[in-house]
C-alpha cells in the first residue's frame, strides 16, 4: 500500500486531521527536511521538525490538536456521538442509595434538581424537555453552557443525553439505575464524556486545580446520596475557626489566660 | 465564643472566634454547660492524627443546651438540655439502619479523601480532623450539632452534667468494648490501658458478666482506680507480665483482651523501642505494642475488642497467633447513638456513676495547660472536665 492509498483509508479513531490538512504538512516537512540539508544553521531542528510535519501528515494524528482538543477531520463516528472517542475526558463511579429506583430516577430525571448536588453546576433550565440548557462553572473559574438532550429514557432504569452541536462543551452521559440485592437500596451507575474548552490541555489544568473528572464525578454521587437519604448536604464551610497568624505568640498556653485573652483582643483589634 | 485551638504538635490555644451558626436544615445550635479533653484528643494534641488545619477546635465530648435549631429539626427543642454524641449520624443510610452508627454513609463531606486512605468513609466526628468532615468541636462556648434530632439525648431530669456527659464517648466506647467481647458467665476480661475508656470497659465487663476483670496499666491513681472497680491490676513495665496473665487465668490466657491504648502504645520493651524507631522515620505510623500483646495473650477461640483508635499501618502484626489461635478481632468507632438510652438508665438506677474518672475540673480558659497536664499524666490526672462559661 502506497502513501497516497494509506492516507485515503486510514480511518483510525486517532485520526484528527483532514486529508488536505495532512498532504499539507507532508509537503511541508519535505520542503522543510529538504532545506535542512543545505543551510547550516539549524539544521537539525529543521530536520526534526520536518520529520514530524511528515509523520502528522502520514499518520493523520496531530498531538496539537488533540491537547488542544481540536481536530480538522470531521467527525464520523455516526450520529449519536457527540463526544469524538479521542477527545474526551471520561469519568465512571458508582454509588448504592438506601432509596427505591423510581424515587432515584424521578429526581435525576428532573435536571433542574442536579445543581442541588452537583458541586460545579450553577444551573439547568429543562423547561423544553427532552432539551435542556446547562450551565456550569468552568475550569478557571469561567462558565460554560452548553444545550443537552435526552436520547434514551428508559423509566426507573436508564436516563442517557448528550450535548447539541453547536455547544460549548461537547458532552454526554448516562445513568443506569439497578436494584441493589438484600435491601441495600439502588445501585447508581454514572457514565460521563465531555470534551471541556480548552480540550486536554483545560483537562490537565483543572486537574492541577483539583478538578478532575473522576473525582468530581464520585464526589458528585456522594452528595446526591447524601441529599436524598438525610435531606442535606453535610458541609462544614461556614463554621468557626481559630484565626491567630503562625507569627502570633501563643496566647494561652500558660495558666495565665486572662491576660492571653486581653493580649489576643488587642491584636483583633 | 470563646474555642480550644489548634495550631500543631504540642501547641492548642484558648481564642475568640465568631459564634457558629444553622449551616443545614437539620442543625442546632448547643450552648455548651460542660466538655471534656478525651485521651483520643491527646493523639491529635501529638501530632499522630492527619488531616489536621491550623485554628481547628477540638473536642468531641460536651453538652449543652439547645438555643437554636433549623428549620427540619423537629424532636429536640429550644430549652433542651442534650448530650451530643461524638459521632454525627445522619440516621437514613443502610448503617444507621443496621444500628452501626459510626460508619454512617452521609455525615463526611470529606469522605472521597478518606476513602483514598482507607477504602471507605465513616460518619463525621466533631473535632477530629478533616479526614473526619473538619467539623468544629466542643471545647467551646457553642457548637453547631448536626442531625440534631437524631444524635443528641435529651436529658430531662435534674441529673448533674457530671454525671452524664460521658454518654457523649469513652463511656459507651469502654461499654462497646466490653459487649464486643461477647461475655459468658465465668469469662475473665483482661483490660489493657486503664485511661477512662479503659475504666468503663472494666466497669462494663462486670456490669456484662464477667467473673474476673484483669487491668493493665503503670500509672499509679489509674492502677488505683482500676483496684476500686474490682479489678486485678498488672503494671504493664512488669517484664513477667505476660507469664503473670497467663497464670491468673490458669494457664488458658483471657477470653477477651480489650486494648483501651491505641496507637501510642508506651513501654520500655524492645518491640515499642522499634516502634517508637519507625514511627519518628515515618514507617509505621502506629505504635501497636498492646495490640500485639492482646493477642498473644488472649485464649484459643476468645476475642480481641478494640476500642483504643489506631489511624494508619503498623508492622509485626502477629496474624500467625489470631489465625492458630481462632481469634475474633472486634473494632471501630463507637456506635454512640445506640447505647445513650441502655447506659442513661442504668446511671439512673445508679448502676454506674461515670464521674468517678474526672479528676480535674477547670474553667475552659485553662484548657491548654490542661492539655500538657493530662498528656504529661501530672498532678495525678485522669480526665479532665472544662467549664466554658466562668
Amino acid at each position: 500500500m502506497n502513501v497516497k492509498n494509506y492516507m485515503s483509508h486510514a480511518t483510525s479513531a486517532s485520526v484528527n486531521m483532514n486529508l488536505a490538512d495532512r498532504w499539507g504538512s507532508v509537503l511541508g516537512g519535505v520542503l522543510l527536511a529538504n532545506s535542512s540539508l543545505r543551510k547550516r544553521s539549524g539544521g537539525k531542528l529543521r530536520l526534526l521538525l520536518g520529520a514530524e510535519l511528515i509523520r502528522r501528515g502520514v499518520t493523520g494524528h496531530c498531538y496539537g490538536y488533540q491537547a488542544l482538543g481540536v481536530r480538522t477531520r470531521g467527525v464520523d463516528q455516526g450520529s449519536s456521538v457527540s463526544v469524538p472517542y479521542e477527545l474526551g475526558v471520561r469519568g465512571r463511579a458508582a454509588v448504592t442509595i438506601h432509596k427505591p429506583r423510581a424515587t432515584i430516577y424521578q429526581f435525576w430525571r428532573d435536571f433542574e434538581n442536579l445543581p442541588r448536588v452537583m458541586e460545579h453546576l450553577l444551573s439547568v433550565d429543562a423547561k423544553a424537555d427532552p432539551v435542556s440548557h446547562w450551565v456550569a462553572e468552568g475550569p478557571g473559574g469561567m462558565g460554560v453552557e452548553w444545550d443537552a438532550e435526552i436520547h434514551n429514557d428508559i423509566e426507573n432504569e436508564l436516563i442517557a443525553w448528550r450535548s447539541l452541536p453547536g455547544s460549548q462543551v461537547d458532552s454526554a452521559g448516562s445513568v443506569h439505575f439497578k436494584d441493589a440485592p438484600g435491601k441495600r437500596g439502588t445501585e447508581v451507575i454514572v457514565e460521563l464524556q465531555y470534551n471541556p474548552p480548552a480540550g486536554l490541555i483545560g483537562a490537565s489544568l483543572a486537574k492541577l486545580f483539583g478538578r478532575d473528572a473522576q473525582t468530581e464525578i464520585e464526589s458528585d454521587l456522594f452528595r446526591l446520596k447524601e441529599f436524598l437519604e438525610s435531606g442535606e448536604v453535610a458541609r462544614t464551610e461556614g463554621q468557626p475557626k481559630g484565626s491567630a497568624s503562625a507569627r502570633r505568640k501563643p496566647v494561652s498556653r500558660s495558666l495565665d489566660t486572662q491576660q492571653g485573652s486581653e493580649a489576643l483582643q488587642e491584636g483583633a483589634a | 465564643m470563646k474555642a480550644l485551638c489548634w495550631y500543631g504538635s504540642g501547641d492548642v490555644r484558648v481564642e475568640t472566634v465568631p459564634d457558629p451558626k444553622i449551616l443545614n436544615p437539620h442543625d442546632a445550635i448547643v450552648r455548651i454547660t460542660l466538655t471534656a479533653i478525651c485521651g483520643s484528643d491527646l493523639h491529635i494534641y501529638n501530632g499522630f492524627i492527619p488531616g489536621m488545619q491550623k485554628g481547628d477546635i477540638l473536642g468531641h465530648e460536651f453538652m449543652g443546651e439547645v438555643v437554636e435549631t433549623g428549620p427540619e429539626v423537629k424532636r429536640v427543642k429550644k430549652g433542651d438540655r442534650v448530650v451530643v454524641p461524638f459521632t454525627i449520624c445522619c440516621g437514613e443510610c443502610f448503617y444507621c439502619r443496621s444500628d452501626l452508627w459510626s460508619l454512617c454513609d452521609n455525615t463526611n463531606p470529606n469522605a472521597i479523601a478518606l476513602r483514598k486512605l482507607y477504602g471507605a468513609s465513616g460518619a463525621g466526628l466533631f473535632g477530629y480532623s478533616h479526614l473526619y468532615g473538619g467539623y468544629a468541636g466542643g471545647q467551646a462556648q457553642f457548637a453547631r450539632v448536626p442531625f440534631a434530632d437524631v444524635g443528641p439525648i435529651v436529658i430531662e431530669n435534674g441529673m448533674p452534667d457530671e454525671q452524664v456527659l460521658f454518654l457523649s464517648d469513652i463511656l459507651p466506647t469502654g461499654y462497646m468494648a466490653a459487649e464486643n467481647c461477647n461475655i459468658q458467665p465465668g469469662d475473665v476480661v483482661a483490660v489493657w490501658g486503664c485511661w477512662p475508656v479503659g475504666q468503663f470497659a472494666i466497669r462494663s465487663a462486670f456490669l456484662l458478666g464477667a467473673e474476673r476483670v484483669i487491668a493493665i496499666d503503670h500509672v499509679p491513681e489509674r492502677i488505683e482506680m482500676a483496684r476500686r472497680s474490682g479489678a486485678t491490676v498488672f503494671d504493664y513495665a512488669d517484664a513477667d507480665l505476660m507469664d503473670k496473665i497467663h497464670e491468673e487465668t490458669g494457664g488458658r490466657g483471657p477470653d477477651s483482651c480489650i486494648d483501651a491504648v491505641g496507637m501510642e502504645a508506651h513501654g520500655a520493651s524492645i518491640d515499642n523501642i522499634y516502634d517508637h524507631a519507625k514511627q519518628a522515620l515515618f514507617l509505621e505510623t502506629d505504635r501497636p505494642g498492646v495490640l500485639r500483646r492482646a493477642i498473644m495473650a488472649c485464649r484459643k477461640g476468645g476475642t480481641v475488642s478494640i476500642p483504643g483508635v489506631y489511624g494508619g499501618i503498623i508492622d509485626k502484626f502477629p496474624i500467625g497467633s489470631a489465625f492458630a489461635k481462632g481469634l475474633t478481632l472486634k473494632m471501630g468507632q463507637t456506635n454512640t447513638p445506640r447505647y445513650l438510652r441502655p447506659l442513661l438508665t442504668r446511671i439512673q438506677n445508679g448502676e454506674i456513676d461515670p464521674s468517678f474518672v474526672i479528676s480535674h475540673r477547670l474553667p475552659l480558659d485553662q484548657a491548654a495547660s490542661a492539655y500538657q497536664t493530662f498528656n504529661q499524666k501530672q498532678d495525678h490526672c485522669t480526665k479532665v472536665v472544662l467549664t466554658p462559661w466562668n
